[in-house]
């Protein structure tokens, strides 16, 4: 049994009358892939908004490797190695690929002094090793903003690994690519866990990537946990396929 | 792996290339004043303006807040020489009494004179200088506690509303001579040591700040402020410190702006807070319309931007005065309208080979390599 890196109990959250999340717990065991699921409105974007900070939380707790941060500020967390992507990706579209990488260090040490260093050929090394990684190091000078979407898609993923973060939280990070480009996806993401080691946590919509990709995976419907299991666990909850299919 | 990143043939990092163009600078800036002595003081002012538009940009172009109220900190830095100008000789609060009583009249001004030794002259202008670029700076968090809750077009409004609030409080606080101002200490040279004194001050400040802002630009500063410009909430979210950049980044420009003031208002030898302090329908509109004509969020933009509108302003006060406002606001709405890239920014578009925009067609990222093994 490993630890959990990442542990939720009984976060609510409403939005006015609109209850988001209603008591939901989970763990997301370190080292591992984990998935969340659910039908449109869910919920799942919600309880990644409240993990990183994004709102306060009406009640429950998020633990992140044994430390209370559901009352902590987006920026803090996201310096303790709590890193999300965006289901609307968002990289810096001004700046070229290669900047795109060297700002998306992390800062948890950084210093007034670092502010004004310039960077060092290690951190360039690293931003160009994982744009080869993600497969655009021919475009890494191009303006990020200029690149198709299924590049952008893929140089906010670089980012965040830049980030060396503990725990990547995942937006649907195969919404709007192409389905040669998704195989590709599967395979970064399963090799940023195994060779980088990082603890994966990834909202999907497309269950061929999911069942793929997770060892475990939970389900959200109406703002509450449905179902918890593993791949196949989930494949035949009846349950589950109620709910994507609109029996309620 | 090949250490690629250093070797990006751009114009703006490749000091090599802008070489000849720091060169063109300083000769100019070394030359022109011998060669044109009638036109020592518009040169200065184009000193100025190199000045106003860098600043502006740090904040403007590479961050994303476009400032409106840029123009306070020039005011701060003006009012607080006089202050320790006056101060380290006299009592300011009677001194303004009776030099600045009478507004801007010969005799007033006449009061002033001979009142300052010329060792007491250098010296204060030198701690004058120094306080105004260290209180100036100082304000900058002040403010921005104030206005950096606020994004985009509601900043640029805030930022305006301190611009235009500043001298109307400085106009009724009667120990800095309220609206009437005050008469600055009087160069003690001749009218031609005064000029060139002046313009040693200028050029030397605007050097200053172009060395200072290269230098930052090459750190990681730069694009930590890009980033809080391109997406400030994916800034936040990666964990960086954006309000602490965007306190230095107006502290820088509000020490340079700060010191620029000082000079400036030694210079003017009569400041008072609407026209000359916080003119910020004119000098609060030039630091912005500068960057925008030159290409803002790049390094060259704001010093072409500043040296083209600045010509453009002394032509149409030469050639078209009395249309000279409506020529300048033309060329600020058609910058505005049809040209919001400015200069550098159309000339990264048309060769952006140039600007190191290029894809790198020797190096097989890893799909290729993936296919070919």
């Amino acid at each position: 049994m490993t630890t959990s890196v990442l542990e939720i109990s009984g976060v609510s959250k409403a939005f006015g009358g609109v209850i988001a999340n209603n008591d939901i717990s989970l763990n997301v065991p370190e080292g591992k892939i984990t998935g969340l699921i659910g039908p449109n409105g869910s919920g799942k974007t919600t309880l990644f908004n409240s993990i990183v900070g994004y709102h306060p939380i009406d009640d429950g707790s998020i633990k992140f490797q044994g430390n209370e941060i559901s009352t902590m500020l987006v920026q803090d967390i996201a310096r303790l190695g709590l890193i999300r992507t965006f289901q609307q990706t968002r990289i810096f579209s001004k700046m070229n690929c290669v900047d795109n990488l060297l700002i998306s260090i992390p800062h948890r040490e950084s210093t007034w002094r670092d502010m004004f260093t310039p960077y060092d050929q290690e951190t360039l090394d690293k931003a160009e090793t994982l744009l080869e990684f993600v497969g655009l190091y021919q475009k890494r000078f191009l303006i990020a903003g200029e690149l198709s979407f299924g590049q952008q898609r893929l140089l906010e993923f670089a980012t965040a690994l830049m980030n060396n973060p503990k725990v990547l939280l995942l937006d649907e990070p195969t919404a709007g690519i192409n389905p040669t480009l998704i195989n590709g996806l599967i395979d970064r993401l399963h090799r940023a866990n195994t060779d980088f080691g990082i603890t994966l946590f990834v909202i999907e919509h497309n269950m061929r990537v999911i069942m793929n990709l997770a060892e475990n995976i939970y389900c959200l419907a109406h703002g509450e946990l449905l179902a918890h299991g593993t791949p196949d666990e989930i494949q035949n909850d009846q349950r589950v396929i109620d709910a994507y299919l609109g029996a309620h | 792996m090949t250490k690629l990143y250093k070797g990006v043939d751009s114009f703006e990092t490749n000091e090599r290339k802008q070489l000849p163009f720091y060169i063109a600078l300083l000769a100019f800036g070394i030359i022109a004043p011998i060669l044109f002595p009638n036109y020592i003081l518009q040169i200065a002012i184009l000193w100025v303006m190199v000045l106003f538009a860098q600043t502006w940009d740090i904040m403007g172009g590479q961050m994303g807040y476009n400032s409106l109220g840029n123009v306070t900190f020039f005011g701060i830095g003006m009012y607080v020489s006089a202050i320790v100008q006056v101060g380290m000789v006299y009592d300011v609060g009677q001194y303004t009494s009776a030099a600045g009583g009478a507004v801007g009249t010969a005799a007033s001004l006449a009061v002033g004179q001979g009142k300052f030794t010329a060792d007491q002259y250098y010296e204060g202008i030198i701690y004058g200088i120094l306080a105004a670029g260290v209180v100036a700076t100082l304000f900058a968090p002040l403010l921005g506690w104030l206005l950096f809750r606020l994004r985009l077009a509601y900043f640029a409004i805030g930022s305006l509303a301190v611009a235009l609030t500043a001298p109307e409080l400085i106009g009724s606080w009667q120990w800095v001579g309220g609206g009437g101002g005050i008469a600055m200490p009087v160069h003690p040279g001749s009218a031609d040591a005064r000029s060139e004194f002046f313009y040693m001050l200028c050029f030397a400040s605007a050097i200053v700040t172009f060395i200072f802002i290269k230098w930052l630009y090459s750190t990681r500063f730069k694009l930590a402020i890009n980033a809080i410009r391109d997406d400030e909430d994916k800034a936040e979210a990666l964990g960086i410190y954006t309000l602490r950049h965007k306190n230095i980044a107006w502290a820088i420009s509000a020490f340079f702006l700060g010191i620029s003031g000082a000079i400036f208002g030694n210079m003017t030898g009569f400041i008072e807070p609407l026209e000359v302090a916080f003119p910020t329908i004119t000098f609060g509109i030039f630091m912005v319309a500068m960057p925008l004509l030159g290409g803002k969020g790049t390094f060259w933009g704001p010093v072409l931007g500043a040296i083209v509108f600045h010509i453009a302003k002394e032509l149409t006060w030469t050639y078209l005065l009395g249309w000279q406002w409506v020529a300048l606001g033309m060329l600020i709405i058609i910058t505005v309208v049809f040209f919001q890239q400015g200069i550098m920014g159309w000339a990264q578009e048309k060769w952006p080979s140039k600007f190191g925009v290029v894809i790198d067609e020797t190096a097989m990222d890893a799909r290729t390599k993936e296919e070919a093994s």
